[in-house]
């Protein structure tokens, strides 16, 4: 028996070797415990496995602190070329990201609120610890590093290891002053991501290359070289978001033949690692230095937007005021800054002499159109320029005043003149208008739904007009003369041929008109014959002009459009004018029914805002059986008047 | 190349290494390991202490110091890894007690034969451990023919050239 063990020692102790060490990884492969009760190795093997650390670290630890001393003397000291233009460059990189920064801050608020809505818990980073990396496994098989932080610093298991490229790994082995960091490349690693344009998630590990890979993926022809990968945030490890690298090729998994494993390229140059950052603290909000950044890059962000708007609303012709002071430059072609920063100023067109509707400043402001409306104008040469619906319900208001939508008396509006006397030129009879319709028997049901539209359409001066229509009218001017207003404006008003009680805007003037305005408006006083009690717009009075042989007071010119048709709820039904100029033509029935000769007392009364009643199509019950009181049928006989409170002697 | 040569008939008789050599070689090979691969990464395919196994186990001659030599620098090497201790210790322990058999039998002391050793070695060591981490850890583990012979070359290249360094230290017993 002492012979067989001196005979065959070397093997025997060979064999006892082998067998405690297998027993040794038998022990140490065991089922894992329960995450919250897991820890890496056992007592023994950790023991074992702090006694090599910290047999291998301090040689470690001093020829990394050998090293970097020496190149921190040479980066601190010598090598300083470059550094002041790397310097400025990096602060402009800085300006550039913070204005980047202020403009996602919104929108980070915003997912934070949204996530807060929905309970998500969502992980910032909180803070950060720096560690430098004094070796790694040595092997091919491990991707390990070995940084010089450990558990006296704070460092626990699982901390998920950072660089500002991407991530690095995480804390597999802590000990008291160095710790091990398994790097995503191991392929015992593990980490969810997701294809930032794809949105496939996966998990990430190392191939036997060392190669990061999302291992067994559904193909995809989206999948692309260079897609981004980012943390997905569901290993509980990793916060959401983090980069992790582009993707390098897509190869299909031996082992798994329909799947697909995507090679990364990681973010973070894992092979030249010196400084990494550990994630020791997580919450579910942005840390306070975080916000305050946030604030302030939001704040020169915002101050960056608005000089931005103020030099782009320099440059916008549209944006110039036309009631702004004329300047002696304004005719100027030199675009160049007067003080010399280099901002290019807003060219301007000079004067015309001639204006017409295509001299700058006469379109009107894509706002104040109704659609529609500025299309039949525009073809006729009519310059829709007050084509703003009308907000006021019809009246038969003694004061004839309709409010629109936007103030336009706040603005200079072309001077309402009657170019040739009582009667418009018969080329004015033709000429299609901008008008806000508003009640019942508009002629265009489309334009007239709810009983307030803007339509366009022929407008004859003394001639019927479409029952419940409010016109505008305006026309190029018959007469031009070098003057003052570009805009030529015709104001079908209430003398003439009209009937039916509805708001009219006219437009408003403003000036004195002088002899040959190029914008000569023609204002129909409302002395004339007219049968309606139109609200119409009384403008202001200051048009001294009376193209009615002057019998208009010129402190008072009402300017007044007057429609026909039936009267809005709680009007009275008002006959149509009683001179009719032959030729003219009108486009609603209603007022063709209506005799033109009789002639109506304008009877106006109060009619209070309320909302307009369409007055469509009469509904007739089918069944022969009288139609209840609602649905009587109208009579084409136009309906007594109620004297009105306050009627209107102007005729 | 007379340093690299090697007094075959008188080396094959006695040969015995300081202490402090004993022991700080392998650190001082686990630490190279450890600290280059960290700003070389290509220096990773260099397997020092499996190389400085084979030396002291073909230079002392004795099976069972190579076993127990190749054990320890194996843990040795285990703790520096994700994997479990044992891993390396198991490979290495065989490949000591190989070299140190070979050791009494051959002439060890000729760079031809440490060459050839160290590549079978070298791949042996390979093709154990792939065993284990493939059948007995199941992990994943690529075997590539190519890489593991240029790795095997690489090693040998290095080990004939460590193994002349290293027989400047022996001490010579008369």
């Amino acid at each position: 028996m002492e012979s067989f063990f001196s005979r065959y020692k070397n093997a025997l102790v060979l064999i006892l070797v082998l067998l405690a060490q297998v027993i040794g990884v038998a022990v140490q492969v065991r089922r894992p415990l329960p995450r919250e009760h897991a820890q890496p190795d056992a007592g023994g093997v950790r023991l074992i496995r702090y006694w090599a650390i910290s047999l291998v670290s301090p040689p470690e630890r001093l020829v990394h602190w050998l090293g970097t001393s020496i190149l921190s003397v040479w980066d601190n000291y010598l090598d300083l070329i470059h550094v002041r233009q790397q310097n400025k460059n990096l602060e402009a990189e800085l300006r550039r990201l913070r204005i980047e920064q202020g403009g996602i801050a919104e929108d980070a608020r915003q997912g934070q609120r949204l996530q807060q809505l929905l309970a998500f818990k969502e992980k910032y980073v909180y803070q950060t610890m720096p560690a430098q990396i004094i070796g790694t496994s040595g092997t091919e098989q491990s991707r390990i590093l070995s940084i010089d932080k450990g558990a006296k610093d704070g460092i626990v298991v699982d901390m998920p290891v950072i660089t500002p490229d991407g991530i690095v790994g995480r804390i597999r082995e802590v000990f008291p002053h160095t710790s091990q960091v398994l790097e995503i490349t191991d392929p015992t690693s593990g980490a969810g991501v997701i294809l930032s344009t794809t949105r496939i998630r996966g998990i990430l590990r190392g191939n036997a290359l060392g190669q990061p890979q999302v291992v067994r993926v559904m193909p995809d022809d989206r999948i692309k070289e260079g897609e981004p990968v980012v943390t997905s945030g569901g290993d509980q490890i990793f916060p959401r978001g983090l980069a992790v690298g582009v993707v390098d090729r897509v190869v299909v998994d031996p082992e798994h033949d329909p799947l697909v494993d995507v090679l990364i390229r990681p973010a973070a140059n894992l092979s030249q690692l010196e400084e990494v950052l550990i994630i020791t603290n997580m919450g579910d909000q942005v840390m306070p230095k975080q916000k305050l950044d946030m604030i302030q890059s939001e704040a020169a962000a915002n101050a960056e937007q608005l000089k931005a708007s103020e030099v782009l609303a320099e440059r916008l012709p549209t944006r110039i005021d036309p009631d702004a002071p004329k300047t002696d430059d304004e005719n100027s072609d030199d675009s160049a800054d007067a003080e010399g920063e280099g901002i290019a100023r807003p060219m301007r067109p000079p004067s015309a002499l001639h204006p017409d509707r295509f001299t700058p400043n006469t379109t009107p402001t894509a706002e104040s159109l109704m659609p529609g409306a500025r299309l039949a104008p525009q073809s006729e040469g009519v310059l829709p320029t007050a084509a703003k619906p009308h907000v006021k319900a019809p009246s038969n208001d003694s004061d004839d005043t309709t409010q629109t939508a936007d103030d336009v008396p706040k603005k200079k509006t072309p001077e309402l003149v009657p170019d040739d006397g009582s009667r418009p030129p018969a080329a004015m009879t033709t000429r299609p208008a901008v008008s806000t319709a508003t009640g019942a028997g508009t002629p265009r049901p489309s334009t007239a739904a709810g009983g307030t539209a803007s339509a366009s359409r022929p407008v004859a001066n003394g001639e019927d007009t479409p029952t419940g229509t409010a016109v505008h009218a305006t026309r190029p001017p018959a007469t031009v003369t070098p003057g003052t207003t570009p805009t030529a404006t015709r104001s079908v008003t209430n003398g003439e041929g009209s009937a039916a009680g509805v708001p009219v805007h006219a437009a408003r003037p403003s000036a004195p008109v002088a002899a040959g305005t190029p914008a000569a408006i023609r204002s129909v006083p409302n002395n004339e014959a007219s049968a309606a009690s139109t609200a119409a717009h009384t403008t202001s009075p200051r048009t001294t002009t009376s193209a009615d042989g002057g019998n208009v007071p010129a402190a008072q010119p009402k300017t007044k459009v007057i429609v026909d048709g039936p009267l809005p709820s709680g009007g009275k039904k008002i006959a149509p004018p009683a001179a009719t100029t032959p030729g003219q033509h009108t486009t609603n029935t209603q007022s063709q029914h209506a005799p033109p000769t009789t002639p109506v007392p304008t009877t106006q009364r109060p009619v209070t805002a309320s909302p307009t009643q369409h007055k469509g199509p009469e509904l007739v019950p089918d069944d022969g059986s009288k139609p209840p009181p609602t649905m009587a049928p109208k009579t084409v006989k136009p309906q007594p008047q109620t004297p009105a409170p306050q009627p209107q002697g102007n005729r | 190349m007379s340093m690299l040569g090697a007094a075959t008939r008188r080396d094959t008789e006695v040969q015995s290494y300081p202490l402090i050599v004993f022991i700080l070689v392998p650190l001082l090979a686990l630490g190279l390991q450890s600290f280059v691969s960290l700003h070389f990464p290509r220096f990773d395919i260099l397997d020092l202490p499996l190389l400085v196994t084979i030396y002291f186990a073909i230079s002392r001659r004795n099976p069972m110091v190579g076993t127990v030599t190749g054990a320890v620098i194996g843990i040795a090497q285990d703790a520096l890894t994700r994997q479990p201790l044992g891993i390396f210790g198991i490979c290495k322990s065989i490949i000591g007690y190989l070299a140190a058999s070979l050791g009494v039998r051959i002439d060890t002391e000729n760079h031809g034969t440490r060459a050839l050793l160290t590549l079978a070695f070298v791949f042996l060591h390979s093709g154990m451990y792939w065993v284990l981490v493939r059948r007995l850890l199941a992990q994943p583990y690529q075997w590539s023919w190519l890489h593991e012979s240029i790795r095997a070359v690489i090693n040998t290249v290095v080990a004939v050239i460590l193994f002349a360094l290293l027989d400047r230290v022996k001490r010579r017993e008369y």
